[in-house]
């Protein structure tokens, strides 16, 4: 379990934040840019000193303040990436690579191979920091803070500085280390499609406040959520299990709740985990048994309950058993639909608006 | 060799003098504009202004300054040569002193410049990696930091070649110990039919000057061209 509980006012701008995640886990902090998520980092990896805090990963208190602990940064043992890479410029990428290496103090259990291994370095090991590319920065950076030997990974915003398509470039390797490293890990990042791919868990900042947090599926059903990433982003994300693929239609059947869905992905073994995002703009809710529709994908459930959206929009929030998910429907349908708790619904989603992640 | 046997020596003890003034210099330097780059201290603006004397101070004020500090019965002077052996005054180690008190606020500068410009982002990256203070400044600072200390030293050479009024002061114009360059060109200068000599010898100050602030330029290229920067 990582706590965090940290207050320091600087200037005109006051944190207040405290967040707890269970480890091995991925916990994305999520806010506006300006709300204090770098700040917050900084406190816990210790370069910035908290007014009043508290910072403890299982046993070890890094941080106490009513108890006058403080743990220099050098000797807590987070692995930090940081957005601009901050690669020594005067060493070759082996050489920044072993810098960690040499410093780390805690019994080895990653070494330069696995890493190299893992984030594709063998090519880049005798460049120079200069002549690496935006994205190539960033994996070294990763492989970097990984052979500290961390018991915690931080990571500043790591693909904020990167172009979409070299984004892409780095995410995968970072899905690959939280499934093959458990290290517990604290994510900044102002984009929700990485937090979708990476988090487990999600703290949402306002204003220098944590103002909440949870895991990921219920956190996406959270109104909180909305101001940050817009309405038309908001939707439930749930996570299935792979049946197999459908022979006639050559999609892949994936259960979620008590129900199936239908995505185009190729190459998951049955029984893998899938992630969905079913946005809230793209499900219809039918209060029969729907037919003689294109839509593939039919989800029935029971309305659990209706929220006021927008000006002219509820939220129907449907559970399809055991996990809630929710549409987006004008006031003029749940009127003439009749929308309230515990009626009997469809839901309905289109194959193609689905982008399932494996997890 | 159209140079004179004194005129050789001369040289020769220049290059002795300005080295060991350098070497000597250099840890200070770099203490002095770590010091007053990155620490706030009570009295950090007058020991700036401090350093900064020489500049704007007559050079024989400082050589007087030394010789009633270093000299034979001078507080510090008289402690070395009871503790250590150590002679100052009429020595050469002496001139190296002297041009090293006189160039200090020129390699003190040149520094603070480049570690002014060392990312600070980068000594936290190192902490978080694990190093330690005094690991951080010799890992990561002290090389980044390269391109000043070298362009310092050298321009600080530069200057302790052709030191005068200091060095004649605090240690005289003995010829084989304390007579550099400049001080045997004014002594040929005081000599009848030296005008030869003199001119010769100014010569010689110029092209070592002129090659040493070219080289410390050459340097600085290279050094940034090393670390990246375009």
């Amino acid at each position: 379990m990582l706590q965090v509980a940290a207050q320091k006012r600087r200037g005109t701008f006051e944190l207040d934040a405290q967040f707890e995640l269970p480890t091995p886990g991925v916990v994305a902090l999520f806010g506006r840019s300006g709300c204090g998520k770098s700040t917050l980092v900084n406190v816990i990896a210790g370069l910035l000193t908290a007014d009043h805090g508290r910072v403890a990963l299982d046993d070890a208190v890094l941080l106490d303040t009513a108890r006058r602990i403080d743990v220099p940064p050098e000797r807590r043992r987070i692995g930090y990436v940081f957005q601009d890479a901050r690669l020594f410029p005067h060493l070759s990428v082996a050489a920044n690579l072993r810098y960690a290496q040499r410093r780390a103090k805690a019994p080895p259990f990653v070494d330069i191979d696995l890493v190299a291994d893992l984030l594709d370095l063998g090519a880049l090991m005798h460049r120079r920091t200069h002549q690496l590319s935006g994205g190539e920065r960033q994996r070294v950076g990763i492989g970097r803070a990984l052979l500290t030997q961390p018991s915690l990974l931080l990571l500043d915003e790591p693909l904020a500085s990167l172009d979409t398509s070299r984004r892409e470039e780095v995410l995968p390797y970072l899905e690959t280390l939280r499934d093959q490293l458990a290290i517990p890990m604290v994510y900044v990042s102002h984009h929700f499609d990485e937090v979708l791919r990476l988090a487990t868990h999600l703290v949402l900042m306002a204003d220098g406040k944590t103002i909440a947090q949870g895991n990921l599926g219920d956190m996406s059903l959270n109104p909180k959520l909305r101001a940050i990433i817009g309405a038309d982003a908001v939707g439930a994300i749930v996570d299935g299990t792979v049946l197999g693929p459908d022979p006639q239609s050559g999609l892949l059947r994936v259960r979620v709740g008590n129900g199936e869905l239908k995505v185009h992905l190729g190459g998951a073994a049955v029984g893998a985990k899938l992630r969905v995002q079913l946005l809230a703009r793209d499900l219809i809710v039918a209060t029969q048994a729907p037919q003689h529709l294109s839509v593939r994908n039919s989800l029935s459930g029971v309305v659990t309950a209706v929220m006021d959206d927008a000006e002219d929009s509820d939220l129907i929030a449907v559970d399809i058993g055991g996990t809630i998910i929710m549409a987006r429907v004008t006031k003029a349908a749940t009127r003439d639909l009749g929308l309230a708790p515990r009626l009997p619904v469809w839901a309905l989603v289109k194959t193609v608006s689905l982008r399932p992640h494996p997890i | 060799m159209w140079l004179s046997a004194n005129e050789s020596e001369a040289l020769a003890l220049s290059l002795i003098v300005a080295s060991r003034s350098v070497l000597f210099s250099l840890p200070f330097a770099v203490l002095l504009a770590w010091l007053l780059t990155r620490r706030q201290f009570l009295g950090r603006t007058v020991l700036d202004a401090f350093v900064h004397l020489p500049l704007v101070l007559p050079p024989v004020v400082i050589g007087y300054l030394l010789l009633l500090l270093f000299g034979a019965r001078g507080p510090i002077g008289g402690w070395l040569e009871r503790a250590f052996g150590i002679e100052l005054i009429f020595t050469r180690n002496g001139a190296a002193l002297a041009t090293a008190v006189m160039s200090f606020p020129l390699i003190v500068r040149a520094m603070r410049i480049s570690l002014e410009n060392v990312d600070r982002g980068l000594e936290d990256a190192a902490r978080t990696l694990g190093a330690g203070a005094l690991d951080r400044f010799a890992t990561i600072t002290l090389p980044l930091m390269l391109p000043g200390v070298l362009a310092g030293a050298i321009t600080a050479f530069s200057a302790a070649l052709g030191e005068f009024g200091a060095v004649i002061t605090f240690v005289s114009n003995i010829p084989g110990e304390t007579r550099t360059l400049p001080l045997a060109l004014y002594s040929a200068l005081q000599t009848p039919g030296g005008d030869g000599a003199a001119a010769r010898l100014a010569v010689i100050s110029c092209v070592l000057g002129l090659s040493g602030l070219l080289l410390s330029e050459w340097f600085a290229r290279r050094v940034r061209r090393m670390l990246g920067h375009h």
